[in-house]
């Protein structure tokens, strides 16, 4: 026993053992924390999804599953294309600044190549998935051009995936990230931008 | 000969005794713990939510001797605990039927505490634990209703870690991150499986054990919000005050058998209850291609659902729905009146509290409809009722007019 227990000495001793043992603690969380990330297997399958798109036909629509989405790819032929600028007064976003898209998508036909269309096939209300109805239909009104229509709770949108006018949707259907790799390959999870 | 027994048994308490605290614990909590004499209806809830507990917790460990959580079997389990495990449809109803009555006794045990000012000075600290406990029954009835792996359980919890993804800068990556994946899905399952049937529940009947600890401190307050400890006999025993056992301990237990009957009548005929309790879409696997055409959290989430929906602003609703349960902390500060019990108020506490109940109910209504026009415009001007109960009160508990308190209990 020392006869001069100096108590400045024993003060920074605890205090320089709390603060060591304080971060040994907050370093051993790291890892319980870091549990929570996706696994390496969720990101394989969340990561991209790769379509041929050499053999589609004009105005085919295919559906991939992406991160559990159903992503649809539309090959859209010249007269499609062409409706998008008759049904613009009827679209409540016509540019898509409220909707979702990678930012070279963010043009008048939303996508990189108007011939190719990519979207998240889950309606923007409550997230049903909408229906291909390619062709004029006086169910759903007389200035049907084509487009998509959701049986849930009746919201529209056009070939592009723009939403109708006083309809339930909010906003445009979303295009997720994607960028072509080669001239007939697209890579759906990836965009040139990030 | 029975004299010989007593002996024998006394000796034997005698011997644990030395060793741990058994017989001044059973006196100090129990056979000399002093509770005021005027206990009424409303001090049931507190041990009926005790009893749900064990309830709980007896029949949720049965369950998970046959449930198995996994996004491809889960659904199976639960209607394999249905149909062929021996009794399994009794235990699995319990269980979903205490949830509920857990949530009504519980806040029918806060209503108590709001009309006799049970949160006042000393037991702020009793009330502060008894909010978290709400709050971690909230997130373990919540992650608990992901387990059968209905269309309910999915899109129920999408549309609520949905909300994480509106806080700014990070919401995208704390979304993924409580999810364990860029959807709802097997890992999500598997970690509020953990959660659900270790983490919380250690954390509720630890957080229970310091409420009880906290309240036999202060003592219990009573009907007429008077502290019997300022009024003591020569033993220093406060006059107004009976031992908890065995005048309460036999009170409760006429008041548990009264509940099990109600219980029982709702596990065995009304197990759904035509839809509150047990939602339809959830007897249909998750489908995350599908959404179901009308999203309702289980009756007991309603009042905050609908304040979330009331609000336009994604981050904005999911502050008002946090708040909103985050402001009962503040109520020991809100409240300024001189007496503690409604008993001994004016008109304006009386009938803001009136208010508040009602407020509280429609709102919980209101959460169960669609969100369109007048629904939407409802929720939203109960919504303000809601806080202003709160905001308000340090005015009108202080301008209220005060009664005369009796000096002993009535």
């Amino acid at each position: 026993m020392s006869k001069n227990p100096s108590p400045g000495r024993r003060k920074f001793l605890t205090a320089s053992a709390s603060v060591v043992g304080g971060l040994g603690v907050a370093t051993a969380i790291a890892p319980f924390l870091s549990a929570w990330q996706p696994s390496k297997k969720a990101l394989a399958a969340g990561s991209s999804v790769s379509v041929d798109v050499s053999k589609m036909q004009e105005g085919q629509l295919i559906t991939v599953e992406w991160r559990s989405r159903p992503i649809w790819i539309l090959r859209r032929n010249q007269e499609q294309l062409s409706t998008l600028s008759k049904v613009v007064e009827l679209i409540s976003d016509p540019n898509s600044d409220d909707s979702k898209q990678p930012s070279d998508a963010k043009n008048d036909y939303r996508s990189i190549n108007p011939e190719f269309l990519v979207l998240e096939g889950i309606c923007t209300h409550l997230g049903c998935v909408p229906l291909y109805r390619p062709n004029k239909d006086v169910e759903l009104g007389a200035d049907w051009e084509g487009g998509f229509f959701c049986p849930c709770h009746g919201s529209k949108f056009d070939l592009a995936g723009r939403v109708y006018k006083s309809v339930p949707a909010p906003t445009n259907l979303p295009i997720p990230p994607y960028k072509f790799v080669g001239e007939n390959k697209i890579l759906i999870g990836e965009s040139k931008e990030a | 000969m029975s004299d010989v027994k007593n002996q024998e048994l006394n000796s034997f308490v005698a011997w644990v005794d030395k060793r741990f605290p058994l017989l001044s614990t059973w006196q100090q909590h129990l056979s000399e713990y002093m509770a005021p004499k005027n206990f009424n209806f409303w001090y049931y809830f507190g041990s009926f939510a005790m009893l749900v507990l064990v309830i709980q917790l007896v029949s949720g460990v049965w369950l998970t001797m046959s449930y198995k959580p996994g996004s491809a079997i889960a659904f199976d389990s639960i209607q394999y605990i249905m149909r062929d495990v021996e009794w399994g449809w009794m235990i699995r109803y319990m269980h979903s039927t205490g949830a509920s009555f857990f949530f009504l006794v519980v806040y029918l045990h806060m209503l108590r505490g709001l009309m006799y000012g049970s949160y006042r000075a000393p037991r702020e600290l009793l009330w502060i634990l008894g909010c978290t406990i709400y709050l971690v029954m909230m997130a373990e009835a919540f992650m608990g209703y992901l387990l059968p792996w209905g269309q309910m359980s999915f899109w129920g919890a999408q549309v609520i870690i949905s909300l994480f993804s509106a806080v700014p800068l990070v919401g995208e990556e704390l979304a993924v991150w409580i999810r364990g994946d860029f959807v709802i899905s097997d890992a999500t399952l598997n970690r509020f499986f953990a959660l659900h049937v270790v983490a919380l529940p250690l954390a509720l009947v630890a957080l229970v054990y310091v409420h009880i600890v906290a309240l036999h401190k202060v003592g219990s307050n009573n009907p007429d919000g008077i502290e019997i400890k300022e009024n003591k006999d020569a033993d220093g025993k406060p006059v107004d005050g009976i031992p908890f056992h065995p005048y309460y301990t036999v009170k409760d237990l006429m008041g548990a058998t009264a509940f099990l009957i109600v219980f029982c009548a709702v596990m065995f005929f009304a197990p759904e209850m035509f839809g509150y309790f047990l939602e339809k879409p959830n007897f249909e696997p998750a489908n995350p291609l599908k959404t179901p055409e009308h999203i309702a959290p289980v009756w007991y989430f309603t009042p905050y659902y609908a304040m979330l929906r009331a609000v336009p602003d994604k981050l904005l609703g999911a502050i008002i729905m946090f708040a909103a349960i985050l402001i009962f902390y503040f109520l020991p500060w809100l409240n300024r009146s001189k007496n503690k019990s409604i008993r001994y108020m004016g008109w304006m506490s009386k009938l803001s509290l009136a208010v508040f109940i009602i407020t509280f109910i429609i709102l919980g209504w209101l959460g169960t409809q669609p969100a369109s026009g007048g629904y939407v415009l409802a929720a939203q001007i109960f919504t303000a009722i809601y806080f202003l109960y709160f905001l308000l009160m340090p005015w009108y508990s202080k301008w209220d007019k005060a009664k005369e308190l009796p000096t002993r209990l009535t």
